[in-house]
C-alpha cells in the first residue's frame, strides 16, 4: 500500500508539473520500444503465475524454471529501459535540461521511470533469491506467491506509467 | 503432498486474462494515435489503465478471491487516496496562467 501511495503521488506530481508548464516536450517519436517493454512485463506476470501454479502443485523444478524465466524477462525489460535512457541522454536530455522544452521533463521522467526500474531490478533479484531458496526447500510455495504479488504490482504501476509518461508525450 | 494433489490449475483462466490485458494495453496505443484532444486522450487512457489494473488485481493478485469486506475496504481506501491526491490541479492551472510570471 505504501508503494502504491508513493507511485500515485509521483504520477500526480508529474501531472501537476505537466499541467502547469507551457512548453512541455513531446520527445517520443516511436512506440516500438515502450510497446515491447509492455509486452515483456505483461508476459512476465503470466510466467510468474505459471511458477506459482507449479509451486502449488508441488512441482518444484517447474516452479523454479518459470521463476527464472520471469526474472529473465524482468532483466530484458530493465536492459531495454536502460537502452532507452541512454538514447535520450545521447540526444541531450539530463535531469535538468533537454533540447525540446522545459527541464522539468527530464527530472520527472528519470524520477518516475527510475523508481520503477529500481523496483524491477529489486524484483529480479528477489525472484532469483526466493526461487533458489524455494528449490532448496528453505521457502514454501506461499513465499513464492508473495514475491509474485510484488511482481504483479510492478506490472500494474507500468500500466499507468505508459499512458501518462510515454503516450501523452508522443511527438506526432 | 495432499495439498498438491488437491490443487486445481487455473492456467486457462490466467491466459484468458493475459490476452484481455494485452488487448487493453493495445487500445491505449490506439488511443495515443487516434488524434483526440489531450484531455479526452488522458481520460480514455486513464480509464483503460484503471480497468487494466483492476483486472490484474482481481485475477493475477487474487483480490477477487478475498472476502467482500476486504475488497470493499481496499476499494474505498483507493478511491479516497486518489481523490485526496487531486487537490492540487486547480493550483497547477493558476501556475500556468494566473500568476505574474506565467508565460
Amino acid at each position: 500500500m505504501a508503494d502504491t501511495g508513493t507511485f500515485a503521488a509521483c504520477l500526480v506530481a508529474y501531472g501537476y508539473l505537466r499541467n502547469a508548464t507551457a512548453n512541455w516536450p513531446h520527445p517520443f517519436h516511436s512506440i516500438t520500444n515502450v510497446a515491447l517493454m509492455t509486452l515483456i512485463l505483461l508476459t512476465s506476470s503470466l510466467t510468474m503465475l505459471f511458477a506459482i501454479d507449479a509451486a502449488k502443485a508441488g512441482d518444484k523444478p517447474k516452479a523454479f524454471r518459470w521463476t527464472l524465466i520471469t526474472a529473465l524477462l524482468g532483466a530484458v525489460f530493465a536492459l531495454l529501459h536502460i537502452r532507452e535512457w541512454l538514447a535520450l541522454i545521447g540526444e541531450g536530455m539530463t535531469m535538468f535540461t533537454n533540447p525540446w522544452g522545459t527541464g522539468l521533463f527530464g527530472a520527472s521522467f528519470f524520477s518516475i521511470t527510475g523508481l520503477h526500474l529500481l523496483h524491477v531490478t529489486g524484483g529480479v533479484i528477489a525472484l532469483v533469491a526466493v526461487g533458489i531458496r524455494y528449490l532448496g526447500g528453505r521457502y514454501r510455495a506461499d513465499d513464492l506467491e508473495i514475491t509474485g504479488l510484488y511482481w504483479h504490482f510492478v506490472d500494474m504501476v507500468w500500466m499507468f506509467v505508459v499512458p501518462l509518461v510515454y503516450l501523452m508525450n508522443l511527438g506526432h | 503432498m495432499a495439498v498438491a494433489e488437491e490443487h486445481k490449475s487455473s492456467m486457462g483462466k490466467y491466459v484468458g486474462v493475459y490476452v484481455c490485458l494485452l488487448v487493453i494495453a493495445a487500445l491505449q496505443f490506439v488511443v495515443a494515435y487516434s488524434g483526440a484532444g489531450a484531455s479526452r486522450m488522458l481520460v480514455l487512457m486513464l480509464l483503460l489503465a484503471i480497468v487494466e489494473a483492476g483486472i490484474a488485481a482481481l485475477y493475477f493478485m487474487h483480490l477477487g478471491d478475498e472476502r467482500r469486506g476486504l475488497l470493499a475496504f481496499v476499494g474505498v481506501i483507493t478511491v479516497f487516496v486518489l481523490l485526496a491526491l487531486q487537490y492540487g490541479w486547480t493550483d497547477s492551472n493558476r501556475l500556468l496562467s494566473g500568476v505574474p510570471w506565467a508565460k
